[in-house]
């Protein structure tokens, strides 16, 4: 198992794909952080009554590492089980581990190492230029309390779930193609469409709260969209939610390695 | 050192409705080079990847001194293998191609150049494998092949796309790995292509087996001789009467079922004056011809 892991590290610290997913994740995280606290500055100047409370300012601006940069750890694990069956790498890979299972281990261990480095990023940039943008605005950047540094816990928690997640999504469907267009049109479309039509009523807004995406925002606590779309339903606690995406991943994980990764290599 | 012994046993794989395999028995002993012929869509690659645990056998067995390869306990040092050759990341570089799975069998990095270097490939390591030429990529393969210094070779196609150099290299090379003990099976759906080199050849045609055995063996299987007469159809008749498959052709007549002394004798006997008595031996290409039947597609 060892092994296995130091060569799928190998694997992934050999090709190009993972910096520019880190640089895509810090550039738009970072961007996406400063001009969300730079706006919260200006409406809470402008509007008497506002909607958020100036303390939950910094966990959405630093919660934007998932809120929005979760695609990236998605994506990075999916690339990573079907580069494999693009590139007709499985051969290769299963001569000198024929067996599989222990290959697919190694994969979940090093994707959840990458996991820890996007949320590295992803904070970097969401904290980093996030709180120079608060403090500059005069916002308290709540980085010296306890709960803050709970939230950047969760959102490296949440980081390496999503990794785990793309893993099993690309086992399942090896076409990269078709899971790069999946990744991308159900995090950026169908699920928040999704969840906004499930904040209607009562009982599709509890279902709702089980949607991946929705999962994840509950783990991590605080995030841009649930505060925009508070349903009627109690959001899951942040174990359950971390509960519902590990399910996810297991789901993913085994139902791929009950098919596509038992098939013969030809 | 010695080479796994490699056995493969009433060996069958369908994919859906076509039966790949079909029923195949054959054994690859160690200090030899064996050639494993057969034309393109014969089973050879389903076979070999059979072997190697990457294709489900339907039914039977394929094993290496018994044991399967799944359940080799350490198999880039066991058996070394080189398939078709794409699969690598177009945008790694051999040697990291190489590193990575070196890092998955514990096998030191410092391996990883000597191989490269073995193979021809020092410099070019370094450069990402998707700009290799075929015969780069074939060198590559051999390098993975012998990165655990294994004591089995399966090579899959090795000779192909390589330049007339790289080819007298290879020869020499698998001749050399056998002589060391080892266990060396190379594919090739030309039999020209090993002929020089290989001490044993398995044919097999449609999945079945056509053939197994020395080369001299086959060379042997079957004779003609070509024989002339001023009186061409007296000979003829005189030969078929003795119970020889005679062919008229321009140039004389082709006999199977008599031999030149035979022959000879009979025209004796006859009264007619031979100007020609030549034994032919069918040629190997011919007899591989003949073995893998109308579905040769060479």
């Amino acid at each position: 198992m060892l092994r296995s892991i130091r060569s799928e590290v190998r694997k992934v610290a050999t090709t190009r794909i993972w910096w520019i997913l880190a640089i895509i994740l810090f550039g738009y995280v970072a961007l996406v952080a400063a001009g969300m606290a730079a706006l919260f500055a200006t409406i809470t100047d402008q509007a008497e009554g506002q909607a958020i409370p100036t303390e939950s300012i910094p966990a959405l601006v630093y919660s934007v590492a998932t809120a929005i940069g979760y695609v990236i750890p998605l994506l990075f694990g999916a690339l990573a089980t079907t580069g494999e069956f693009r590139h007709q790498t499985l051969t290769p890979t299963f001569l000198a581990t024929p067996k599989r299972s222990v290959v697919l281990g190694g994969k979940v261990v090093t994707g959840a190492l990458f996991g820890v480095v996007y949320a590295v990023l992803a904070l970097a940039g969401s904290v980093g230029l996030g709180a120079i943008v608060l403090s500059a605005t005069g916002t308290d950047t709540l980085l010296g309390e306890g709960d803050t540094w709970a939230l950047f816990g969760r959102i490296v928690i949440a980081m390496v779930l999503w990794v785990i997640i793309g893993i099993g999504l690309g086992v399942l469907i090896p076409n990269q193609v078709a899971v790069i267009v999946i990744v991308l049109a159900f995090t950026q479309f169908v699920e928040p469409l999704l969840r906004t039509a499930a904040a209607f009523w009562e009982w599709t807004a509890a279902v709702g709260r089980f949607l991946p995406g929705a999962a994840g925002d509950a783990l991590v606590g605080s995030s841009i969209y649930t505060a925009f779309t508070a349903g009627t339903a109690d959001p899951l606690e942040w174990w359950q939610g971390g509960l519902v995406l590990g399910a996810y991943a297991a789901l993913f994980l085994v139902a791929g390695a009950l098919t596509t990764w038992r098939r013969d290599v030809t | 050192m010695t080479g796994a012994v490699i056995e493969i046993q009433s060996l069958t794989k369908r994919f859906g409705g076509t039966t790949a395999v079909d029923d195949l028995t054959f054994r690859v002993e160690p200090g030899v080079v064996t050639g494993f012929l057969g034309p393109n869509g014969a089973g050879k690659t389903t076979t070999l990847r059979s072997l190697l645990g990457l294709v489900k056998p339907t039914s039977g067995r394929a094993t290496f001194d018994g044991q399967a390869y799944a359940e080799l306990r350490d198999p880039l040092r066991t058996v070394g293998t080189a398939l078709e050759a794409s699969s690598f990341h177009p945008g790694r570089t051999g040697r990291d191609h190489l590193r990575v799975a070196a890092a998955a069998s514990g096998i030191p990095d410092a391996r990883v150049d000597e191989v490269l270097d073995w193979v021809g490939l020092g410099a070019a390591g370094r450069r990402r494998a998707g700009g290799y030429s075929l015969g780069m990529r074939q060198r590559l393969g051999l390098a993975f092949a012998l990165l655990g210094d294994p004591g089995a070779l399966v090579l899959d196609e090795p000779i192909n796309g390589l330049d007339p150099e790289g080819i007298r290299w290879i020869r020499g090379f698998l001749r050399s790995l056998a002589a060391e003990g080892r266990t060396v099976l190379v594919s090739s759906h030309l039999l020209s292509e090993v002929q020089q080199t290989v001490d044993r050849v398995v044919i097999i045609s449609h999945g079945r087996l056509a053939y197994q055995g020395s080369l001299d063996g086959l060379e042997t299987g079957v004779a003609r001789v070509h024989v002339d007469a001023a009186d061409r159809d007296g000979l003829a008749r005189v030969l078929v009467t003795a119970g020889g498959q005679v062919e008229v052709t321009a140039d004389g007549l082709h006999v199977s079922g008599l031999d030149a002394t035979a022959i000879g004798q009979h025209a004796l006997t006859a009264g007619v004056a031979l100007k020609l008595l030549v034994p032919e031996r069918e040629g190997l290409e011919d007899v591989f011809l003949g073995l893998v039947g109308e579905g040769g597609g060479l």
